[in-house]
């Protein structure tokens, strides 16, 4: 036994801003003043706060230390660890109070929020299979197995009203429910992780930080539907995740948790991984399933929907990681449980991703229903530099905006739905006054028409000329006629795409358009950006009241724009040449950055 | 076909053939093995020039032309090496007007190569970017991530020498 415990998250969040060698450092500390006997150090999975990385958790007090360095750890190890004083500087700066710290819970950004997908995250060593077992792990796949039938099984995800977690939001239960009774010698239980929206990483912090509840979910659903055989699709981008599996399927294999006669009840379940290689088309779950095939990862029309003829031809299910990742508490705690959260048709709790103008990014999970303000306000802690909220950004390039003055909305699948915008995989990107609308939506759709497979004409040509269109309205050479081709094309493209990539791309010009169409007129009309995002509408001018002609700007301007203004003026008592900025300016802004007096402003 | 303009010369060892056999000898009957073995193949030679992607049609039965549409549909997959030292040159506009072209230019006719190449030692690998971020140090290029500045034509042969 060890009277504490220093967890140290290793999530690619913290990974990145340096944790592993926090981690060193702590191992190097601890065994310097003889204390390994005493104090374990754990690397874990995502705490979520990936703002305030790399994060440390000492137990069993729960301090919650942040933005750790290695030249922290030994003042930690000395005062904390060796004389139990708390090393106040260097805690999470709201769980500090007047007379001490408080728990992690009770601080704004985890006290609203409802743990079940991620209850294991930044808690338990995710390569230790014990730690999972420990928690209540696999005893959910136990109970599937030697008290319930496969028909129970179904009735109780059913039941729990849990729906699908990456982005269409299918009832979980109906799909395996559908799968059932096909008959075939082979069924298949696929995965999908390969989470491809910009900003989205909940998919990733499960598979980092509980890799075992996937695995387990995943057997329970082959038991519901007759399959033996599972496939977890990760994107290859997700090095840390997939190691982490590959440890997870290892230990499950040697624990008999996978295999032959699981639990010693004849039923085989067994789990093979396969990576994607950089196409975002893969996450459709037809083109997952060609992907798996060993093909080039295009879609197929549907139907045949995969419930009768999926992976191999063979029928299937594909559910999202952070669905599965819900089904063994669903198995343990009961559908009324898990339907006693959320909303009267969207059940449970959901991940999002919080970024962008926002102060406290990371991964917040809460039960559906939440008023969008709560999390804007109460968890994210608002957007920084007083600056004015906007909008948010759901569901990616498949998703919209909304926009402030549905901040009151409670967040759920019906709800988004009623105003154009989705839940979608969990991105939720925080938008204020500084970005621009039209720009955003150009930017999703760059990636659409990068990612598009090229297989279908509506999706692969009309993502294009939309991109175009659009470039034409940043580039102020627009035309109201262009709108209106803009929104037919829109329609045309949603309504005759083959697969989802194609029949969500229209949706970010559509939301914005809906919202913010003032500011594409202002593009079109006045040739204005009004957010001052938009280069090609922007121009760079001097300011004659602080320009003292030093020419500075003028020696860095890459395209001898800025000339000795001919006019200058009488400036205290003496004439002093300003300098004005002309038409060859390529608007780089290196002249802004060079100016030591602030003369040179944008506008 | 793309790969027939491959400016490398195919460089493959035994050593390595031995193992990418060997891989596909363990891997061809699993059902969708496919894309695990042009993942280990690219893991191995580090690239899929057309000589590796006809070993593992030799070795798996599957058409070339299926390993090729493979190999160009995932982004992942690439026809052509990275050098041991990749070049990019910054043709964003502030770069461009102040002769990053002249610069790639150069680039080129030194290593004999154009963007997109790697030179046939394997030592340098040739790439144009959009803007990096650093119009003030225009015309601008990085090798290996480091960020050479304020360029001139006449520099680069000293800079590339450094390599």
């Amino acid at each position: 036994m060890y009277r504490s415990h220093v967890l140290v998250c290793g999530g690619t969040g913290c990974t990145s801003s340096g944790s592993l060698k926090v981690k060193e450092a702590f191992e190097k500390a601890i065994k310097a003043e003889g204390l390994e006997k005493e104090v374990a150090v754990v690397e874990t999975g995502c705490h979520g706060l990936c703002q305030m990385g790399p994060v440390v958790i000492v137990y069993p007090d729960a301090t919650f230390y942040a933005r750790v360095e290695a030249k922290d750890v030994e003042e930690i190890v000395k005062e904390h660890l060796l004389k139990g004083r708390i090393v106040k500087r260097l805690v999470y700066e709201e769980a500090q109070t007047e007379d001490g710290v408080k728990t992690l819970a009770d601080t704004n950004f985890y006290s609203k929020q409802v743990r079940v997908a991620l209850r294991n995250c930044g808690v338990i060593n995710p390569e230790d299979i014990d730690e999972y077992i420990g928690t209540g792990g696999y005893e959910a796949l136990g109970k599937v197995l030697t008290e319930m039938t496969p028909d129970e099984v179904i009735q109780v995800i059913l039941d729990s009203g849990l729906r699908g977690r990456g982005g269409a939001g299918f009832p979980t239960g109906l799909k395996w429910k559908l799968c059932r009774p096909n008959q075939a010698d082979k069924k298949y239980v696929c995965c999908n992780g390969d989470e491809g929206d910009p900003g989205a990483f909940m998919d990733r912090s499960v598979l980092e930080g509980d890799p075992h509840a996937v695995l387990e979910a995943m057997a329970i659903a082959g038991y519901a539907i007759g399959s033996d055989q599972g496939y977890i699709y990760v994107r290859a981008e997700y090095p840390i995740a997939v190691e982490r599996l590959k440890i997870a399927i290892k230990q499950a294999r040697e624990y008999g948790l996978l295999g032959k006669n699981i639990f010693g009840t004849g039923f085989n379940f067994d789990i093979d991984l396969r990576l994607g290689a950089g196409a975002f088309v893969c996450g459709e779950e037809t083109a997952l399933m060609t992907s798996i095939e060993g093909k080039r990862g295009e879609p197929r029309p549907r139907p045949p929907f995969p419930a009768v003829k999926g992976l191999f031809g063979k029928p299937s299910i594909l559910n999202n990681v952070e669905t599965y990742a819900n089904i063994p508490q669903i198995i343990l705690k009961g559908a009324e449980w898990f339907a006693s959260m959320g909303t009267e048709k969207s059940k449970g709790t959901k991940v999002f991703a919080l970024g962008g103008k926002i102060k406290n990014t990371g991964l917040v999970e809460i039960p559906m229903g939440t008023p969008l303000r709560t999390i804007i306000e109460n968890i994210g802690g608002g957007i920084p530099n007083g600056k004015k909220f906007k909008a948010v950004q759901t569901g990616g390039p498949s998703g919209g905006c909304i926009p402030a003055q549905y901040i009151d909305i409670p967040v759920d699948y019906e709800n988004l739905a009623s105003i154009g915008c989705i839940v979608g995989s969990g991105g939720m990107i925080v938008m204020d006054e500084d970005n621009c609308m039209v720009d955003i939506a150009k930017f999703f759709l760059e990636f659409t028409v990068d990612e598009s497979c090229g297989k279908c004409t509506a999706c692969r040509i009309g993502t294009r000329r939309m991109l175009e269109i659009l470039t034409k309205i940043t580039d102020g050479k627009a035309t109201m006629d262009d709108l209106t081709k803009l929104e037919e094309l829109c329609l045309y493209v949603k309504n005759n795409s083959l697969c989802a990539l194609g029949q969500t791309a229209p949706n970010p010009v559509l939301s914005t358009l809906k919202f913010f169409k003032d500011e594409y007129i202002a593009h079109i009309v006045d040739k204005k950006c009004p957010a001052g995002v938009c280069k090609a509408l922007m121009t760079y001018n001097i300011d004659p009241a602080k320009c003292i002609g030093c020419k500075a700007c003028a020696k860095g301007c890459p395209a001898n724009a800025i000339k000795v203004n001919a006019n200058s003026e009488v400036k205290e008592g003496k004439k002093l040449p300003y300098l004005v900025i002309g038409d060859e300016c390529v608007k780089c802004g290196a002249c802004q950055a060079t100016c030591k007096f602030g003369a040179i402003y944008k506008k | 076909m793309a790969c027939k303009t491959c400016s490398v010369p195919f460089k493959g060892t035994p050593e390595q053939e031995k193992e990418l056999k060997a891989a596909i000898a363990l891997m061809k009957d699993e059902p969708g093995s496919l894309m695990p073995i042009i993942q280990k193949a690219q893991e191995i030679y580090g690239y899929l020039p057309i000589e590796v992607q006809t070993m593992i049609s030799d070795e798996t039965g599957v058409p070339i032309e299926r390993i090729y549409g493979i190999s160009t549909f995932y982004a992942q997959f690439t026809l052509e090496p990275k050098g041991q030292y990749q070049i990019s040159v910054c043709l964003g506009t502030a770069c461009y007007v102040k002769g990053s072209n002249l610069v790639l230019e150069k680039i080129e006719e030194i290593l004999g190569i154009k963007p997109g190449q790697c030179t046939p030692d394997g030592k340098f690998s040739l790439d144009s970017c959009r803007c990096v971020g650093a119009c003030g140090l225009a015309p601008v290029m990085m090798i290996n991530g480091e960020v050479y500045g304020r360029l001139t034509v006449d520099q680069v042969p000293v800079i590339l020498a450094k390599y």
